[in-house]
């Protein structure tokens, strides 16, 4: 069947919980641009146009509902002065944490004029070209790391844990410096031309910390954050769970949520109905090594038990393709969900 | 018995070390200290375990639960203490791969669970070989977060064959359970879904080498 509907009318549909005339799906491609133009992925990181370059002709080979200008997590540690390790083959790491002890955090600023950080202004470039060539035809979604989830990146894992449960008082000083941060640099990707904000958040969920831990930490800080954010939000759990709070994600104000393949699709979207929408959940590093039948299986599985309906974008679990995952398998996911998403899903109705 | 794993497992998942301190305090007039670790704190921490495999107990949780036991079995139990188990030679590292929570998790409970093993922090794959050759190591306890340093794991296998190294390499952390068949493409004789597995598939290890 033919498609009538752009990109982003698509995934607003789909968004109020409507069927469009296809299921939306976000292929969300970062290194593989690399592969494309041919160059390093630190080269290729390196230079606004090699993104925007590789965003485009990314989406022209797999046919996607949207651009997305995510570079790597630890880019927001570049604007707090962190370092970053390169990696051939995989996605670039934090060095070692900056906040050296607890009491680092009572003399932390958040940094300010985000525009002249030259790694933020990297990611500020390549979404104002990508907005010029696409206009309001496809989303581009920029993203953020929650105030809550930063932590990880800038303290070490242990430590944080450690602040979250015993320094309250430094724990809640460390949040408001990474709110106001976070909320500005959100805002200045909105202000570039980003269309929604994808609010990465994984430390909020129940695979890391407890939900009575999250209602008194990660639920009040998106609460927070979510609220001062100038355009639409989604929160992503990068492949942690969030079946058990998904009421409270609802409250927090955003409008989608990215879901695990550890937790069952058809249950998240029985949960979620009407409330939330969800981004998922192929399980980008078994990928890896699918056939192009296997790829098929798993497009129809995840159709079957979440498209009914709209409310649903099919994408990978984790909000970021793994290198290793070759073209041929990215190229069979996006045929089966062009061969079987249309709607009405009437292959479904039959079943 | 029953009584003490099912309040021991509530104390350290609810963080209270001060009762996690009076079971230990009321269990040692009736059981030897290395009983109470082997049939109490593995119990329990192998429930907790689980239970984070589930999705009812979190990560946060399990670490500050496994720092509170270790220090606790450490005063019972202390580091070279002659009733900690007879064990083979074993050490624990991540591989090209900065991500330290997953290695200390297992090192804690591992440690509260009776056993010794070094701790060889962040190696790459040339260091990891030479270090096991150097210690003569039974046993090799490989966390990764990371994709790319997962699959680095093959290398380290193939080097210590190579030169005819008899070490069984236990992995484990986020891409093994997100692809269940990783740790055999990589050649790992063993993976472990959550940190507390690690005694069991150690145990098991260790009758294959004792034959
Ligand atoms: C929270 C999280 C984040 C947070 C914090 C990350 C961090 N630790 O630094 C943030 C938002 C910052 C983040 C960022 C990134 N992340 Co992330 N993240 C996660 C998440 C949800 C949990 C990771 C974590 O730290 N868990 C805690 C550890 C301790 O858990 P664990 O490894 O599972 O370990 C348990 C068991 O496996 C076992 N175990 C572990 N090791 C061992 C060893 C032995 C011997 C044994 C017996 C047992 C055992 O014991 C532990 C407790 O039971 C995972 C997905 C998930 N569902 O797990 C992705 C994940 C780790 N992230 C991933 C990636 C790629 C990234 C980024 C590189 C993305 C990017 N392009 O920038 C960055 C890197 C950030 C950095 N530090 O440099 C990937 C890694 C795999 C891959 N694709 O290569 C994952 C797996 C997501 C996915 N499904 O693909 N992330």
């Amino acid at each position: 069947m033919a498609e009538t509907m752009t990109s982003m009318q698509r995934v607003l549909t789909a968004l109020s919980h409507q069927q469009a005339d296809r299921l939306p799906f976000f292929l969300l491609v970062t290194m593989h641009g690399a592969k494309e133009l041919g160059l390093s992925i630190k080269e290729y990181f390196s230079k606004a146009e090699n993104v925007v370059e590789g965003q485009l002709r990314l989406r022209k080979k797999y046919r996607h509902d949207c651009h997305y200008t995510f570079f790597y997590a630890p880019l927001e540690i570049e604007a707090w002065g962190g370092e970053v390790l390169y990696c051939d083959d995989g996605p670039p790491n934090t060095a070692a944490p900056f906040l050296k002890s607890f009491t680092d955090i009572k003399n932390i600023e958040p940094p300010s004029r985000l525009a002249d950080i030259p790694a933020l202004r990297k990611v500020l470039q390549a979404t104002t070209l990508l907005k010029e060539r696409v206009g309001d035809t496809v989303p581009i979604i920029g993203v953020v790391k929650s105030p809550f989830s930063l932590p990880v990146m800038q303290m070490g894992f242990e430590r944080y844990i450690e602040l979250m449960y015993e320094q309250p008082d430094l724990f809640a000083r460390l949040m408001r410096v990474n709110e106001e941060f976070c909320v500005d640099w959100a805002n200045a990707q909105l202000a570039a031309g980003a269309t929604a904000i994808c609010y990465f958040d994984p430390v909020s969920s129940p695979t890391i910390i407890s939900k009575e831990m999250y209602l008194k930490t990660g639920f009040a800080v998106a609460q927070r954050t979510l609220s001062r954010i100038k355009g639409p939000t989604a929160t992503h759990m990068a492949s942690g769970r969030c079946l058990p709070i998904v009421n409270e994600l609802s409250e927090t104000g955003t409008a989608v949520v990215g879901v695990s393949a550890l937790e069952d699709l058809a249950e998240l979207k029985r949960a979620c109905k009407s409330k939330l929408t969800l981004l998922g959940n192929l399980n980008g590093i078994e990928m890896r090594l699918w056939s192009a039948a296997k790829a098929e299986e798993e497009v129809k599985k995840a159709i079957a038990e979440a498209a009914s309906g709209g409310g649903f974008i099919l994408s990978d679990n984790h909000g970021e393709i793994p290198w290793q995952v070759p073209d041929d398998v990215l190229l069979a996911v996006s045929e089966a969900v062009h061969r079987w998403g249309q709607y009405p899903l009437a292959w479904l109705d039959r079943q | 018995m029953e009584k003490l794993i099912d309040d021991l497992t509530d104390a350290l998942l609810s963080l209270d070390r001060i009762a996690v301190q009076k079971i230990i305090a009321s269990a040692s007039p009736n059981i030897s200290p290395l009983s109470f670790v082997e049939n109490v704190v593995v119990v329990a921490l192998d429930r907790i375990g689980k239970r984070w495999q589930e999705g009812t107990v979190s990560l946060a949780q399990i670490y500050m639960g496994g720092r509170i036991c270790e220090q606790l079995v450490d005063e019972i139990l202390p580091p070279a203490a002659p009733e900690r188990k007879n064990q083979p030679k074993m050490a624990i590292c991540t591989l090209v791969d900065h991500h330290m929570l997953g290695k200390s998790i297992v090192y804690s409970l591992l440690r509260a669970s009776g056993f010794e093993l070094a701790d060889y922090g962040s190696l790459s794959v040339q260091e990891v070989v030479e270090r096991v050759k150097e210690d003569g190591l039974k046993v090799l306890l490989i966390s990764v977060l990371m994709l790319p340093s997962a699959l680095q794991i093959k290398t380290v296998k193939d080097l210590l064959n190579n030169s005819n190294c008899d070490v069984k390499i236990i992995v484990g952390g986020a891409p093994f359970r997100f692809d269940k068949n990783l740790w055999r493409e990589i050649g790992a004789d063993c993976m472990c879904e959550n940190a507390s597995e690690a005694v069991a598939v150690i145990s098991k290890v260790m009758e294959e080498i004792h034959g």
